[in-house]
């Protein structure tokens, strides 16, 4: 049984164009990157990834974790993260209640779970950030309660879905290091898909097109 | 999404059911005694002489009020959409579209009766009157009040739905590059945005032009009396104690039936008259640039007008209700009083939990259908094609004249009649399409990611209904509630006849008053009926306003 995340043979086909054909298996704390220009089937391969492909595709292929085939669970029983482009934080909760969202229930009791939420918003530099309106943060912010907030719900795989790309340059390296070195620390293999150069090279590993040709940044 | 298979996936199924069962039931018991077993009746319905006139003052009032309400509304957003007497128009018309039309109609005979506002506003300076005049304004036979009433009553709510069809249509720049080509503004509407438009509109006028013919309640406060509408005839000959009319009462039915498909028929001929005339006027280059003023004075006037009508009237409702002793031609009262309100206190708070307890009961069963067709549109990837929505509209669309008194049988036989359960029952089928048309769009436009989101934080299909869906959808749907409890509020020939006449709504009294002289007794029930429908749509702003306060992302700030 490998440790990690384990793509075989996973193809998607609309319209009967193929979009996606990849095999990989990428180890825990490793992150393999997707590149391409947009609309060349990257968000189809999360899509596919998630479980969450629109109607009119078609895919085929396994998704493993850790060895267990996950292919015919609903995305929420399969335990893989996603941080999209925008951080997606609920508008209508704070950004404490956003965090205590994605904490698994087993983790009971009122005080632990607060100090959960707690120690994420220190790790990422947000101590007392917790009653905050969600609306009223800056965007490198936003991005690093995402981040946390994926890593709460204790996933056993990431997707990274261009998570920099709204950031300014400055911020932009900094966010890369901080999600890049936070998810090596953890051991979750992780997906990052992007059609910036810079981010293929951050991550030091190997990158592949949608298609799963070997690029070299 | 997989645990619970089954129960999502047949509530369109079942709201389908809910929803064309009664209609199709309730012809089918009009239809079948009218054909079959009392063929006498439709002889005796022919030989009723009323009968020609009864059926033209319907077809007339219906096809000039459409025609006028239709008109109305192009012509406000062809010459004036951008401008700020647009928007002016729009803030004073769009609140309007909860009123009543019961109230409506009860606003506009305060106003117009010789008696009136109007009339005293020129007497005696103007016209010499020192008593009220003996014209017949108001129930004219010619049927003009009624026509102006449903015009008004028609046009927010026809400026509404286009408004809300616009953005689908890519209007603002087809429309600019019309008017680059040298087009004025209103032709450049014409030719380049109408047909896309009417294309979207066309339930809706549809359903205006079937409620026109048939309406009851209107008719009943603003039409002539002998003979009446078809439609209203029809309901004085089945409110007949003996029972002997109940006959031709059915064949009346099925005849209004027939005249509105014609009718119908007749106005689709019409649209393709209409589409070739706007192909030749886009094909000769017409600029319609001298035509251009006129349209603007015109669209002015006439929105202006309807505001006026509307507004005038309900305020003098609301002033009768407080007037002590008012003598014509005094503008104003010349004392004030709230005996009436004493006096009356008792019966209007009946009719008022009566009516609120049928409006919530239908609006919760409406939306608790909407919400589980729209989840399982989601869940399942569903796309409801152009036949779900023209089945939406059929109860709106066949007339309720022609199948209230089946349904009313059934009901009898079900032994349900009379009860105000029955009543709601009734209801939905009429507040069902208008809760789903207010809440599908914005629950269709949220955001998908944000489930994706939260499944991928482990979070159940259940969850995120409960706990981001709905909360962040609160606004839509308590407007859509509020849409719903406006549409039971104001049912008049559903509560009547499933209601037995037993159960009294502030609608069905206010109707039952009119006949009557008591302004003021009128005035306060007809001021109850429109304020209920108000403080609904209050209430949908206020509460997500004041839940998510500190939320700027709901987009709810002061």
């Amino acid at each position: 049984m490998r440790e990690g995340l384990c793509l075989r043979d996973l193809h998607v086909m609309r319209a009967g164009q193929p979009l996606v054909s990849l095999s990989a298996e990428i180890a825990p704390g490793e992150v393999l990157c997707l590149m391409g220009p947009s609309g060349a089937g990257k968000s189809t391969a999360l899509a596919a990834i998630l479980g969450a492909l629109p109607r009119d595709f078609i895919g085929s292929g396994q998704v493993l974790l850790d060895g267990r085939d996950v292919s015919a669970l609903p995305p929420h029983l399969r335990r893989i993260g996603l941080l999209f482009q925008d951080d997606i934080l609920f508008p209508h909760l704070s950004v404490a209640q956003n965090l205590a969202f994605a904490l698994p229930p087993e983790r009971r009791g009122r005080a632990l779970r607060s100090a959960a939420v707690e120690a994420a918003l220190e790790e990422a530099g947000l101590s007392g950030f917790g009653p905050r309106d969600p609306a009223t943060l800056s965007g490198g912010q936003r991005a690093r309660v995402a981040l946390m907030r994926a890593l709460l719900a204790e996933p056993r795989a990431i997707l990274l879905d261009e998570p920099f790309s709204r950031l300014d340059a400055e911020r932009r390296a900094q966010m890369r290091r901080f999600v890049l070195d936070t998810i090596t620390a953890r051991a979750i293999p992780a997906l990052l898909v992007t059609h910036d150069r810079e981010d293929a090279l951050a991550t030091g590993g190997r990158v592949l097109t949608p298609m799963g040709v070997p690029v070299s940044p | 999404m997989r645990r619970r298979p089954g129960i999502l996936r047949l509530a369109p199924g079942l709201t389908l059911v809910l929803l064309i069962g009664p209609v199709v039931a309730g012809l089918l018991g009009t239809l079948l005694p009218a054909l079959s077993s009392r063929a006498a009746a439709l002889g005796e319905l022919l030989s009723w002489p009323g009968l020609g006139p009864a059926l033209w003052l319907s077809v007339k009032t219906g096809v000039m009020s459409t025609v006028l309400a239709l008109a109305i509304t192009l012509l406000l957003i062809a010459s004036l959409q951008g401008s700020r007497a647009f928007a002016a128009l729009q803030h004073l018309l769009s609140p309007l579209l909860s009123v009543p039309h019961a109230a409506a109609a009860l606003g506009l005979a305060f106003l117009i009766a010789p008696s009136g506002w109007v009339a005293r506003a020129l007497s005696p300076w103007a016209t010499g009157w020192e008593v009220p005049p003996d014209l017949l304004v108001l129930n004219d036979p010619g049927g003009w009040a009624l026509t102006l009433g449903l015009v008004a009553k028609e046009v927010p709510f026809l400026l509404l739905m286009a408004l809300a069809a616009l953005p689908q249509t890519d209007a603002a720049r087809r429309r600019l590059q019309a008017q680059t080509l040298g087009a004025a503004p209103s032709m450049a509407f014409a030719v380049a945005v109408l047909p896309a438009l009417y294309r979207q509109l066309r339930l809706p006028v549809y359903a205006v032009l079937a409620y026109g013919m048939t309406a009851v309640d209107m008719a009943l406060i603003l039409g002539p009396s002998r003979p009446p509408t078809l439609s209203a005839q029809v309901v004085v000959w089945m409110n007949d104690p003996t029972l002997a009319t109940r006959g031709i009462a059915a064949a009346g039915a099925v005849l209004q039936l027939f005249a509105v498909l014609a009718v119908l028929a007749l106005w689709r001929g019409g649209e393709v008259l209409a589409r070739r005339l706007l192909l030749t006027f886009a094909t000769h280059g017409l600029r319609g640039r001298k035509a251009e003023p006129a349209l603007r004075g015109l669209a002015l006037a006439s929105g202006a007008g309807v505001a006026f009508v509307l507004l005038a009237g309900l305020s003098g409702l609301a002033l009768w209700s407080v007037a002590g002793l008012w003598s014509f031609p005094d503008a104003l009262p010349e004392s004030w009083s709230l005996r009436i309100w004493a006096q009356a206190g008792d019966g209007l708070a009946q009719s008022t939990w009566t009516t609120l307890v049928i409006a919530l009961s239908a609006t919760a069963m409406a939306l608790a259908l909407t919400l589980a067709c729209l989840e399982a549109e989601f869940r399942h990837a569903l796309r409801p094609g152009d036949g779900a929505l023209v089945l939406l509209y059929l109860p709106l669309l066949v007339p309720q004249v022609a199948f209230l008194p089946g349904l009313q049988q059934l009901a009898l036989r079900l032994g349900v009649e009379g009860t105000p359960l029955a009543v709601a029952a009734s209801h939905v089928v009429f507040v069902l399409p208008y809760v789903f048309l207010s809440l599908a769009a914005p629950w269709r436009a949220w955001d998908g990611r944000i489930a994706l989101s939260a499944h991928a934080l482990g979070a159940t299909p259940d969850r995120v209904f409960w706990t981001l869906r709905l909360p962040m959808m609160l606004r839509a749907v308590l407007t859509a509630g509020a849409v719903g409890l406006a549409v039971s509020i104001g049912q008049y020939l559903p509560t009547l006849l499933i209601g037995g006449g037993r159960v009294e709504t502030l609608t069905t009294e206010a109707v039952a008053l009119s006949s009557g002289g008591n302004r003021r007794l009128i005035g306060a029930y007809a001021l109850i009926q429109m304020i209920l429908p108000a403080l609904g749509f209050a209430l949908a702003l206020l509460l997500p306003a004041l839940l998510f306060r500190n939320r700027r992302g709901m987009g709810v700030g002061a």
